[in-house]
């Protein structure tokens, strides 16, 4: 047992959080970033590209840079923190994580090469209007024709669709709506015929798409793996986007819990800081507690998210779901109440921390959803 | 960074687990196990137990029978004993009077009381707390008058835990009375059978006789049983606190609870099943094992840490320890109260036929006192009130 960073992870660690600190100065420039066409600037992605941050998740012989789950979760506590708009969550977690665990060797060299150079991006589509966070409840079908496949159905606020080049689709080969046999990921082109995308902005300043099929075509090599038995790659890349999510919210945590504490400092009223009142001081260690419970299972993501054991790593990214959900909201609420009116602002920068920690405690499953899982579990949590 | 145990660590967590199971009496882990309490004999045999193998004091000197274990193993150790359910050293001896005099003692000191507080010859007590002086202990009372090769000590100790077995107390008494209250504490330690020495017992809620009152009318104290330097018994008493938070969370104490908690789950009536086919109670058991995990991580971040830093003040995160470990040690007395249900109204005699036991049910007379009883954890050791005190000044800056 080891918490301390290597050098490789120190020196990663420091050049994205300062690469964000950079392109995030203030809340302004955050807003002018998020109100490009496609939710970002394209000249920022550049950036991480040419930071090595989308070969990351690949290994050095397909062309990456072998980073592991210690290396995303640094990442993505730098996004957490800077509040950074871009589709790391999206393409070099959901989507990369797909391609890296699913893919053939072909498949690898057909795609990763855009992803480090920078001209592709990718994203996962798998929520339906009916499914919630089932991943197995899947409408959309892939009917297969001849040696490949057409695709039917609809997606729901698939994350960044409108800058992804490829969407991982899970889509149902055969077998009823909600069999966890019968489902497989393909790859399709965002600009394939019959692909729609309808964007819109994402209420913490994020973009997402509807995206529908009709009648697309891909061939047998679109498939990621085996076409029936697609469900358990899906739970892994979800299990990933999870890990990472942790990590992402601990750096916003870790920001929000900060500004209140400088606001506490800062602000007077009846004579005194308001951080001398008992009754706020109190409050305020009740949110770094939860901060530091957040962080500790963020750690604990990444410690397991490679684990070969399936039901103690479904456990385990349940249970950190669920704990990171709690910290969200409660920091989140905590956070404005102590600012007073000031937290209810647009122009606060806290309030657009507030913001994404009440969604990500939406995506990838909320917590009655991770409770099932946990409680669906023979053993619970601590058999894991 | 690797946060998985080492192949070293793996193995030595395996011989802590097999020697606990193997060489701590059934007897004595059914009854912390159950909640029950031990008698003197029972902790005195088990320390003694741990002691021939080395392994009563492994946090002390080496000269003095500790271990040089990491960080690491002192972990997998505290926690490894909580779920065997093996008594832990007693921890007034082991954790509190030993370090201090390690420390802060001369050597005639050590040589004469360490190694007898190691195998538990003599039981320690801890008189801190007075009835005017809980959070705010500097504010104690209790005199020492010098007289001659003696001090003559007056005054009142209280909550002194398991007083009654006591050999020996560790007291901070008052030795100069112009200083600033911190400054004219002593740290002093007297035998308990000098005479002018009354312990009477104080009964707590669930009927226990686990704490007491000690009274001091003109107690003769030699000289030499100061420890350090007269007035400094403050710096000793933070250095005490300091080394107190060795397994404060007692992470493997609940999970302990919760492993149980579940079995007995499985053979509770209910419905047409038993309580763990209940989704909601699960539930509630997942939502404490969910804390107990991230808890968990926390407890390896702040020991690596501290196996790091040779600070004598104490990690104000050792103070999220304290507040998070003793909520989840109370919630799980919660979820057994729960499980045993209507049972766990009944009090009955122990020692009867089957037939006297609530529903037959053998463990539901014990969950009631459990959970009474350990609404203390949020109160001794620095309450959860003060904890946060501790974290708002010393992490926040507030
Ligand atoms: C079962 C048990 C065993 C014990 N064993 C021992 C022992 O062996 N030896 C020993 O010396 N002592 C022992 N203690 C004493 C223990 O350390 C004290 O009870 C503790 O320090 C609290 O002091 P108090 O009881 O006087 O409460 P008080 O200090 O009077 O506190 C009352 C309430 O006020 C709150 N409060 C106090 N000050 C503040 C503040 N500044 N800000 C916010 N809230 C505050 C407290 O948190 C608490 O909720 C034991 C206590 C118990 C219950």
């Amino acid at each position: 047992m080891d918490f301390d960073l290597n050098e490789d992870q120190s020196l990663l660690r420091d050049s994205v959080e300062r690469l964000c600190a950079d392109l995030y100065p203030a809340l302004e420039a955050r807003q002018k970033h998020a109100g490009a066409p496609l939710g970002f600037p394209e000249a920022n992605w550049q950036t991480f590209v040419e930071l090595g941050i989308p070969g990351l998740p690949f290994t050095e012989e397909e062309g990456g840079f072998g980073g592991g789950p210690v290396e995303t979760m640094l990442v993505m506590e730098a996004v957490g923190r800077n509040l950074v708009v871009e589709p790391l969550l999206a393409s070099v977690v959901l989507g990369s994580t797909a391609l890296r665990l699913g893919g053939s060797a072909a498949q690898k060299e057909r795609y990763i090469p855009g992803l480090v150079e920078g001209t592709l991006r990718l994203t996962l589509a798998h929520t339906e209007r009916q499914s919630r966070y089932d991943l197995f409840d899947v409408a959309t079908t892939a009917r297969r024709s001849g040696d490949g496949f057409v695709l039917n159905g609809a997606k729901s606020v698939v994350p960044n669709a409108d800058s992804a080049g490829l969407i991982v689709v899970s889509a149902r080969v055969s077998g009823e709506r909600r069999d966890r046999s019968g489902i497989g990921l393909f790859l399709v082109p965002a600009d394939a015929a019959g692909v729609s995308v309808t964007a819109y902005p994402a209420q913490d300043g994020g973009r997402a798409a509807e995206v529908s099929f009709s009648d697309v075509s891909v061939p047998a090599d679109a498939v990621l793996g085996d076409p029936e038995g697609g469900l358990p790659l899906l739970e892994r890349v979800v299990e990933h986007g999870i890990a990472a999510l942790a990590a992402e919210a601990v750096g916003s945590m870790e920001t929000l819990h900060r500004l209140t504490v400088e606001y506490l400092k800062t602000r007077t009223q009846f004579g005194t800081s308001i951080g001398a009142f008992q009754a706020l001081q109190h409050r305020a260690v009740d949110m770094l507690i939860e901060l530091e419970q957040a962080r500790s299972m963020a750690l604990y993501a990444a410690m397991m998210v490679e684990s070969d054991d399936p039901a103690a790593r479904a456990a385990a990214l349940a249970a950190v779901k669920i704990r990171i959900n709690t910290a969200c909201r409660a920091l989140g609420q905590e956070a404005v109440q102590l600012h007073g009116g000031i937290g209810m602002t647009m122009e606060y920068l806290g309030a657009h921390h507030f913001k994404r920690l009440a969604m990500i405690a939406t995506q990838l499953g909320d917590t009655p959803h991770h409770m099932r899982t946990l409680t669906d579990a023979e053993d619970g949590l601590l058999a894991a | 960074m690797d946060l998985r145990f080492t192949p070293e660590e793996v193995a030595f967590r395996d011989e802590v687990r097999s020697f606990c199971r193997e060489k701590i009496p059934a007897e004595i882990r059914r009854k912390v196990s159950e909640g029950r309490g031990l008698s003197k004999e029972d902790i005195v045999t088990s320390q003694r137990i741990l002691n021939a193998k080395g392994w009563a004091v492994p946090h002390w000197p080496k000269e003095w029978g500790g271990r040089d274990w990491t960080t690491v193993q002192r972990y997998i150790y505290t926690e490894e004993l909580f779920q065997a359910a093996v008594p832990l050293p007693q921890q007034f001896n082991c954790y509190m009077f030993g370090p201090v005099l390690a420390t802060f003692g001369r050597q005639d000191q050590k040589e004469r009381f360490l190694p007898r507080a190691a195998n538990l010859d003599d039981w320690w007590c801890q008189g801190f707390s007075e009835p005017g002086a809980g959070s705010d202990l500097a504010s104690l009372k209790t005199k020492a008058v010098r007289d001659g090769d003696h001090y003559i000590v007056d005054g009142q100790k209280t909550w002194t835990t398991l007083g009654q077995h006591a050999d020996w107390i560790f007291c901070l008494v008052r030795t100069d009375f112009e200083a600033k209250k911190q400054r004219g504490i002593s740290f002093l330690l007297i035998d308990m059978k000098t005479p002018g020495i009354t312990v009477r017992p104080i009964i707590t809620l669930e009927g226990r006789h686990e704490v007491n009152e000690v009274f001091f009318d003109a107690v003769r104290v030699p000289v030499e049983n100061l420890v350090g330097e007269e007035n400094r018994g403050w710096d000793y008493a933070k250095f005490l606190l300091a080394n107190e938070r060795t397994g404060i969370a007692r992470i493997g104490l609940t999970k302990e609870r919760i492993t149980r908690i579940k079995r007995l789950a499985r053979e509770m009536p209910a419905g047409a099943g038993t309580m763990w086919d209940d989704r909601d109670f699960r539930a509630r058991v997942a939502g404490v094992e969910v804390e107990l995990k991230a808890l968990e991580i926390t407890q390896m971040r702040v020991a690596a840490k501290q196996g790091r830093a040779d600070s004598v003040e104490p990690d104000p995160a050792s103070s999220i320890l304290k507040i998070r470990g003793s909520q989840l040690q109370q919630a799980a007395t919660e979820l057994l109260l729960e499980l045993a249900g209507p049972f766990a109204l009944a009090a009955p005699a122990r020692g009867q036929g089957a037939n006297d036991l609530p529903g037959g049910f053998d463990w539901v007379d014990a969950a009631a006192p459990s959970y009474f009883n350990n609404r203390k954890v949020s109160i001794y050791g620095g309450s959860n009130e003060i904890q946060h005190n501790v974290i708002a000044k010393g992490i926040l800056g507030l």
